[in-house]
């Protein structure tokens, strides 16, 4: 086989597996509100979490805490939207840092994690 | 080769009907893409077709400046969870200067890894592994050697993560790497030729070779998921920018010391699937080169696009 020829060939395998139909990637998070490292005046009523792939709501979490270390979510944590946002309500925020902490799983098993955080800064 | 061919299919095929989920290079928040000219610090279930490299090597000796491609797969798939294996081989199309040119394949080059420490929390990984190229399966026109090589392995990968706060904008930032011992099963080869009726005989030593090498990372999904969304649009919040120095010295058999390599700056954009990745390839030294090449690279993950088939563990979750 020529070099030419495997090059056309790994193309067609490229659309093949792109478009193979159980397919569906690790859910990674894609933006958030407040966002990632963010300042907000305004305390924040909730956090919303976009994330790149459909969730699993059953083993999909999200918490929030304060540097303190003070959870300050509702435990109210669901996927809503198009099954990949993951929102959670928040109590009154004080100024300050806060933690978001989340770990999901997506609609093909795969579990991911991680967190950020977002000032209140009247 | 014929043998491989058949050893790689039917592996092929054994994988693609069995059942049992989820690795990738993570380790916690960390995702490390698959580099293109260094090797990855852990096991997974993906694809490379096509790796492809083109450059100029310098004249030495006899040999003519040669304008080198070759295109190489090589896919990797987990036994368990945390060991696998992977096969490798690679079409060569050497065009020397003056001379015709010559178009062969590699020796196949069959892995083993075992994923021997992942810290999610410190996003790091170790890895041990033993690399195998199979002499004599490969063309020797292009320069594929007769003999095994075997070349076990530590691989390595940390992500910064864990830096302080107020150096937010290195947390981006990872390290992957790896340290080898390539041993040749044959200290030297021997050939005699006839010109004219005379006998010349021509002995080329084998030396044991270090193979090290690294890549460092600035991950831009890292950035906007976890540190600081910065409002980058779509597209470059999937880039990752890196640089990898791969490099090999000779440490017996008159050539110790003699350090070729090089150093390749590039991006890798890493989607749902797949990830595409383009290198300059710089030679470090002109024993190395003076021609600056390219490396490009197709790359699929496995375990995203079969979840609940090949890119499963053979055995446990």
């Amino acid at each position: 086989m020529s070099g030419p020829a495997l090059v056309r060939g790994a193309l067609v395998l490229a659309v093949v597996l792109t478009i193979a139909g159980a397919a569906a990637g690790h859910a990674f998070l894609d933006r958030a509100e407040p966002r990632v490292g963010g300042r907000v005046r305004t305390p924040p009523a909730q956090v919303t979490l976009w994330f790149t792939e459909r969730l699993e709501p059953a083993y999909s979490r999200v918490q929030v805490v304060s540097q303190a270390g003070q959870r300050v979510d509702k435990d109210d944590g669901a996927v809503g939207g198009d099954g990949r946002q993951l929102r959670a309500s928040l109590t009154p925020l004080s100024p300050g840092t806060y933690r978001v902490v989340w770990r999901v799983l997506s609609v093909d098993t795969h579990v991911t994690e991680g967190d950020f955080t977002f000032q209140v800064a009247p | 080769m014929r043998r491989f061919v058949s050893l790689a299919l039917s592996l092929l095929v054994l994988t693609l009907v069995t059942s049992p989920a989820g690795a990738h290079g993570l380790a916690g928040k960390r995702f490390f893409p698959s580099t293109l000219a260094t090797e990855d610090p852990f096991v997974s279930d993906e694809l490379t077709l096509p790796n492809v490299l083109h450059i100029k090597r310098p004249a030495s000796g006899d040999e003519p400046a040669t304008r080198e491609t070759e295109i190489s797969g090589e896919i990797s798939k987990r036994i368990t969870r945390f060991f696998g294996i992977s096969l490798e081989g690679e079409l060569v199309h050497l065009d020397p200067d003056h001379a015709p040119s010559k178009t062969g394949f590699g020796n196949l080059e069959i892995g083993l890894k075992w994923q021997a420490f992942t810290s999610a929390e410190h996003e790091a990984l170790v890895s041990l592994g033993l690399g195998w190229e199979v002499g004599g399966t490969g063309r020797k026109a292009t320069e594929a050697q007769s003999f095994d090589v075997v070349t076990p392995s530590v691989f390595f990968g940390k992500g910064f993560g864990d830096l302080p706060d107020s150096l937010w904008i290195l947390k981006p930032l990872a390290l992957t790497g790896s340290v080898g011992l390539a041993i040749p099963t044959r200290s030297r080869t021997r050939t005699v030729t006839v010109e004219d009726g005379e006998v010349e005989e021509e002995i080329e030593r084998h030396p044991h070779v270090l193979q090290w090498g690294f890549a460092l990372e600035y991950s831009l999904p890292y950035l906007t998921s976890f540190v600081r969304d910065v409002g980058l649009p779509s597209f470059f919040r999937r880039l990752i920018t890196l640089v990898e120095v791969e490099l090999q010295t000779p440490l017996d058999r008159g050539q110790s010391g003699h350090t070729t390599g090089t150093v390749n700056p590039g991006i890798i954009w890493a989607g749902r699937f797949f990830q595409v990745g383009v290198e300059a390839v710089v030679p470090i030294n002109e024993r190395t080169g003076k021609n600056v090449g390219v490396r490009a690279m197709l790359h699929f993950f496995l375990d995203d696009l079969f979840p609940t088939s090949f890119g499963r563990p053979l055995f446990g979750k």
